[in-house]
């Protein structure tokens, strides 16, 4: 715990040295967890921001990864010397929801100084995931991403495969890997973000329930629902697939992408904001599809939802600092500074007007397969399947789903067995934040 | 003790020399030691909004949680072989150093090198050479015909996290144990050997005893290292996987404390975990040392 209290210590100092007063400008520390080439194109909009106008300043923090930046902040709310804006990932969003006392809701902010705020502006599949059961929106989207299919060119064609044709059905991706593996590439398929691809977008994608009350939407007691037959014919088909190497695990988060774009694996199901990098990594063509879905399953496919991060604003800040996130917030909004994001990262356009905007400019002419995340986030109108999840303590029960596959994937479990436990496992976590929270 | 005994008048001057230490002990060890043992009594809300006093609920969620009594088993196998391992190459290396005369210092120092590491850097290290795709090290293997996956097999990943944390603790225990080779009268040893005892004897009848104090020294300081300093191998190579097959308690408590924000229960695996080290010397310095001779 001490290194917690250092932390905060620490940040407490820091934030005394960097909010030191100069001149008029209200200075508005923004915590984020856009590392690399991400955190440039982040503080040149904070950049573009302050150079708009004269009376406020955002100061980005770049703070670590999600769990980290999300940590410190606690830290330092808990030591009153909290940032006014926080970058939080799209899993931390029900703890967030739950610390009434420490969030300054964004339709209440934008109301209370008069700021233009229409949550309508914003794509639903990212509205969705981040309003409360009312329908007002608690945080400010940020960036979004969803999963897509990449696929490599260059393999299809050594394989005798059609390199305009990417697998859509599950089917068409076993016919694949099994053409991939006969002309020479090492491995069919791998994924990053095991949980995310493989089973909270697999469900929303086929329109089946993640968990009980609208994927936990409709209140605490939610339970986990992915031990059911779709999500175990995938997972028990996966297995099979990796004794061979038709499938091959590739580990949790995006450790995955090598074996992508190394050449090892011929198909990847990946975040849409992981394009840049293949790009810059993958010495081949890159092609890019939607998900794969079985096509025996009625409504598939759906859509599929967002990953990503939104903006949390604060409590306990002068009020001055909350005029300046308002303003900083229509900054945001501007189509002009959404399409650039959007264009320069990979993530998705959150509004409809940056999607215009983008497709008036000729971007996704220009950059062919850009627009496969936004199709496919917007196939079909959301439905309480495939309009996100909120489940409490989300961040262990997506580990403790990534622990289970790695059974099935190992052989140790079946997938039956594993995803039980993983049921069992989540809900007991579920019932622990239920009473932590009510 | 008919030797000459300097004392000092008074409780000023000692109090004032045992001040600097106290002070540290109070401040990175009591306190923040303290804090912990209060924290796994709450159940709060990680932005500490609503706190409740649970008494020693924390505690029975903890101990009766599979996962948790498994992170045990682990752990306790884990500081078991890294010690063992990095006790043995050290000393095997150490003895090796102590023939060799021509360039000994080179050699000294290159083996010293690993311990200028830091853990993440050398779990990155060894998470490089291991990759299953671009490693080196899994690429020979697969010649050799075994297949290095350490994202899905479970002894391979183990394997790896006592690698890397070996490799690194070998280097301290090969300075240790070189001075106490050296410190060794070499008129001992070659006393033994004009009475017809080989190289093996003499290790095992004069040298292995005359360092058992440094032994014993070093396996209390390797134990606690398994058991706390590895975080930032586990946390640079495995995660915690492939399952939970690497999740060492020290992780667990990061896991559960920094990313899952359930600051309780990892308040309870810490305590857990002080209480487990307090023991383990404890037990170490009472029936061990007994068989140490100084």
């Amino acid at each position: 715990m001490w290194i917690r209290r250092f932390a905060a210590g620490v940040a407490a100092v820091l934030a005394a040295v960097i909010t030191t007063p100069a001149g008029a400008v209200t200075e508005i520390q923004w915590w984020h967890a856009m590392g690399g080439a991400l955190g440039q194109k982040l503080e040149k909009i904070a950049n573009d921001f302050n150079a708009s106008q004269a009376d406020y300043k955002v100061v980005p923090v770049y703070k670590g990864s999600y769990p980290e930046a999300m940590t410190a902040a606690i830290a330092a709310f808990r030591a009153r010397q909290n940032p006014t804006l926080l970058q939080v990932f799209e899993v931390g969003t029900a703890t967030m929801m739950a610390a009434r006392g420490a969030v300054y809701p964004v339709y209440e902010l934008m109301k209370n100084e008069n700021e233009p705020f229409d949550p309508k502006a914003f794509l639903p599949a990212v509205t969705g995931y981040y309003t409360d059961t009312n329908g007002n929106m608690l945080s400010f989207p940020f960036n979004s991403s969803t999963p897509i299919l990449y696929y490599n060119k260059d393999a299809f064609r050594k394989a005798g495969l059609d390199p305009n044709a990417p697998p859509r059905t599950w089917a068409d991706v076993e016919s694949a890997v099994k053409k991939l593996q006969a002309g020479g590439t090492t491995c069919g398929l791998t994924n990053e973000w095991p949980s995310w691809v493989l089973v909270e977008n697999f469900s929303a994608f086929h329109n089946i329930p993640i968990g009980t009350k609208s994927n936990g939407f409709g209140g605490l007691d939610t339970e986990l629902k992915i031990n059911n037959p779709l999500v175990e014919k995938e997972i028990a088909m996966l297995a099979d697939w990796q004794k061979t190497k038709l499938y091959d695990y590739g580990g949790r988060t995006d450790k995955a992408q090598p074996k992508f774009f190394s050449g090892e694996c011929g198909i990847s199901l990946g975040s849409s904001a992981a394009r840049a990098n293949i790009l810059a990594n993958g010495k081949f063509d890159l092609g890019y599809g939607m998900l794969p879905y079985f096509a025996d399953v009625k409504g598939a496919p759906q859509n599929s939802i967002i990953g990503g991060a939104t903006l949390w604003v604060l409590k306990g800040r002068p009020a001055a600092e909350y005029k300046g996130v308002a303003k900083f917030f229509t900054f945001l909004s501007r189509p002009e500074t959404q399409a650039w994001w959007h264009q320069n990262t990979g993530y998705l356009p959150i509004t409809l007007a940056a999607y215009e905007l983008s497709r008036s400019q000729g971007f996704y002419d220009k950059n062919p397969g850009t627009d496969t995340a936004i199709k496919q986030i917007t196939l079909n109108p959301p439905t309480e399947n495939s309009k996100g999840l909120r489940f409490g303590s989300f961040v262990q029960i997506r580990d403790v789903i990534e622990e289970e596959l790695e059974q099935a994937f190992a052989g140790k479990k079946t997938a039956k067995e594993a995803l039980d436990a993983a049921v069992k496992r989540g809900n007991d976590l579920l019932r622990a934040f239920e009473k932590a929270n009510m | 003790m008919q030797t000459k005994r300097v004392t000092f008048g008074g409780y000023g001057v000692p109090a004032l020399l045992v001040a600097p230490q106290l002070a540290v002990t109070l401040v990175f060890f009591i306190w923040p030691a303290s804090q912990a043992l209060y924290q796994s009594v709450l159940q709060q809300d990680p932005f500490g909004l609503k706190t409740e006093f649970v008494g020693l609920a924390n505690f029975r969620r903890v101990l009766a949680d599979p996962a948790y009594l498994d992170s045990f088993a682990i752990t306790a196998v884990f500081s078991l072989v890294v010690a063992a391992i990095a006790l043995g190459v050290a000393l095997l290396l150490a003895a090796m150093a102590d023939w060799v005369i021509r360039g000994a210092t080179a050699y000294t120092t290159l083996l010293i090198w690993p311990y200028a590491v830091a853990p993440a850097i050398a779990g990155v290290l060894w998470w490089f050479l291991f990759h299953p795709t671009i490693g080196i090290f899994a690429y020979v293997l697969s010649r050799f015909g075994i297949a290095w996956n350490h994202l899905l097999d479970a002894r391979q990943a183990f394997l790896l996290i006592v690698i890397a944390a070996a490799w690194k603790q070998v280097s301290y225990n090969f300075v240790f144990f070189l001075a106490g080779l050296q410190s060794i009268p070499r008129s001992l040893i070659e006393a033994a050997a004009i009475d017809g005892a080989g190289p093996v004897r003499r290790f095992r009848t004069i040298i292995l005893p005359l360092i058992g104090p440094t032994t014993f020294f070093l396996l209390v300081v390797n134990i606690v290292y398994a058991f706390f300093d590895t975080f930032g191998i586990v946390h640079a190579t495995t995660g915690g996987g492939p399952g939970t097959a690497t999740t060492i308690l020290v992780y667990k408590v990061f896991r559960d404390g920094f990313e899952a924000l359930d600051l309780g229960g990892s308040a309870v695996q810490s305590v857990v975990l002080m209480a487990v080290v307090v023991a383990l010397t404890l037990v170490q310095f009472r029936f061990i040392e007994r068989r140490v001779h100084y």
